[in-house]
């Protein structure tokens, strides 16, 4: 039943037990969420937009290890990037800067993807633009990805 | 760093007294209790006498104890020993839905064999229902197997009287008590118990040895095929250093059950307050009422269970959880889904267990840092609002 710290390498396990860009952001300007609780895990990623530019981002996360771990790299990765940019990065971009998640652990790492792509749509709708990486996306859509687990409810 | 070790329902340290009885038996005294000359004839006394102990702790005869190679085995041959053997008589299986996986598995494997298992439910706080019961019986029904003691919640069931309902309407009745042994007072005759699953690591005995005990008069069919150990009825060279553990650990259970239910209950009890009184939003899952002394399984609204675990692990403190996040299948505990627990607790739901050899220093440890990594994952929450804090 329980999963022991072995089955995460140094890196996850440093994201997890030091998140960066953890807690609430002041003023966001957009907000993306992904996830539920009934599922076990609940992702809120909040940025703040200049120039097309993510300035700052927070998480806050619901959810197992690998969730938290996700959830600080993805808003180290996102910070400094162009909205353009941050829609090319995949739930493998987030993997391999973590260097490797455990097999059952990979839709974690897609909550992040989600996440991430929500709150850019957010921030897309809130100020009219069109972005070529949310072409045809829709967030009240279930997520499509080979990699994510349904949530057995 | 201190480690506190609170999950003595997955497994318990070998007592001292235990591994020191069971050494002989790797090395000088490793004779077959099948040969007929000097070492092998002694090892069959010792292995008897061990039987005694088992027999004793649980107001049994020696020849109703067949030893096995763990709890899970005991579980499997007492359900497909029965189906086997009772065919003729009817199909139907009457269990409930919090049973161990060593018992729920096995009857789903006899469902794709064509038999019929009906799987009670419990109530809110994880007791079955006497009336569903005795309604769920049927004129072919075989077996009832409730657990006596749940691993996870720890309710302990009503067996009496569901050993009585069997007995009225001659059915027979196996009880896993792999969680009950030692921490509950368990006689069979008096229980109405027909077989009962056992196993000597969770009382503080060795892994990879257990026993079921038959009563005498049930006959089920053999699970293990060859020679003709246990009474011809479980084949295989006996795991002697396995069942002199057993059966040390049986002897001190017996001598120490007061004294251990008085400490871990105490314990127990200490714990469940301070958690209670200084964190807000935690509830607790199963009976207190109807309890296992050591158990205690609470649910920290809005943190998920696997981050729980390992930041106390990485504290020293052992634990386990019912969120799917930790296991490998990624289910979430089916106990607590038969609670009708909302999913979101089941992912927040942490259960401790009590040992031997906690201390209060322990509780006091653990408490104080369980206080602070939850705290430090309500912040990170986003379903925990400010408006709920306590």
């Amino acid at each position: 039943m329980v999963i022991s710290m072995a089955m995460y390498n140094d890196k996850v396990m440093e994201h997890f037990m030091h998140p960066h860009n953890a807690g609430d952001l002041e003023n966001p300007d957009a907000i993306g969420n992904h996830g539920s609780p009934v599922c076990g895990d609940m992702m809120q990623i909040a940025i703040k937009v200049k120039d097309q530019v993510i300035v700052d981002a927070k998480f806050k996360t619901f959810g197992c290890g690998s969730a938290i771990a996700s959830s600080s790299v993805a808003t180290d990765m996102i910070i400094g990037k162009t909205l353009d940019e941050a829609l090319s990065f995949t739930n493998q971009s987030f993997i391999d800067e973590l260097g490797g998640l455990p097999g059952p652990k990979i839709h974690c790492s897609v909550l992040a993807e989600s996440a991430v792509k929500n709150a850019i749509w957010d921030y897309a709708q809130k100020h009219g633009l069109e972005l070529e990486g949310l072409k045809g996306y829709d967030p009240t859509k279930e997520f499509e990805h080979e990699e994510e687990e349904e949530c057995e409810v | 760093m201190r480690q506190v070790y609170l999950d003595y329902s997955a497994t318990t340290p070998v007592k001292k007294e235990v591994l020191e009885e069971m050494l002989p038996y790797f090395s000088e005294k490793f004779g077959n209790p099948s040969s007929l000359y000097g070492i092998g004839l002694n090892a069959k006394s010792d292995l008897n006498q061990a039987r005694a102990k088992v027999a004793k702790l649980i107001g049994a005869e020696e020849r109703e104890i067949y030893f096995t190679s763990c709890g899970t085995e005991a579980d499997n041959w007492a359900i497909i020993g029965t189906a086997r053997a009772k065919k003729a008589k009817g199909n139907h299986i009457i269990t409930s839905k919090i049973e161990h996986h060593a018992l729920l598995h096995s009857c789903e494997f006899l469902e794709k064999e064509g038999f019929e298992v009906t799987y009670l439910d419990v109530d809110s706080k994880g007791l079955i229902s006497l009336a569903d019961l005795e309604h769920a019986i049927t004129d072919k029904t075989i077996l009832i197997s409730i657990m006596f003691a749940n691993n996870e919640i720890g309710t302990i069931q009503p067996i009496k009287e569901i050993g009585e309902i069997a007995k009225k309407h001659g059915i027979w009745f196996h009880t896993d008590a792999v969680q009950a042994l030692y921490n509950v007072p368990i006689h069979v005759t008096e229980l109405g118990i027909d077989m009962m699953s056992m196993s000597a690591h969770k009382i503080y005995g060795p892994k990879g040895i257990g026993a079921l005990y038959i009563k005498k008069g049930v006959v089920i069919s053999s699970f293990m095929n060859g020679g003709a150990q246990e009474n011809k009825r479980r084949a295989g060279t006996e795991n002697m250093p396995g069942i002199i553990g057993l059966g040390k650990a049986a002897e001190l259970a017996e001598a120490n059950m007061e004294e251990h239910i008085r400490h871990i209950s105490e314990l127990r009890d200490y714990f469940a307050d301070q958690i209670l009184s200084k964190i807000s939003e935690v509830e607790i899952n199963g009976s207190m009422e109807h309890r296992l002394p050591g158990n205690i399984n609470f649910i920290f609204n809005y943190i998920e269970g696997e981050s729980l675990l390992l930041l106390m692990d990485a504290k020293g403190i052992s634990a386990s959880t019912g969120s799917a996040c930790s296991s490998a299948s990624l289910a979430p505990s089916h106990v607590l889904k038969a609670l009708q627990l909302p999913y979101e607790k089941i992912h927040s739901s942490i259960r401790f267990t009590i040992g031997d050899d906690t201390t209060k220093e322990d509780i006091d440890y653990a408490v104080e840092e369980i206080v602070k990594i939850v705290e430090k994952l309500r912040a990170i929450s986003p379903i925990y609002k400010q408006s709920t804090k306590g």
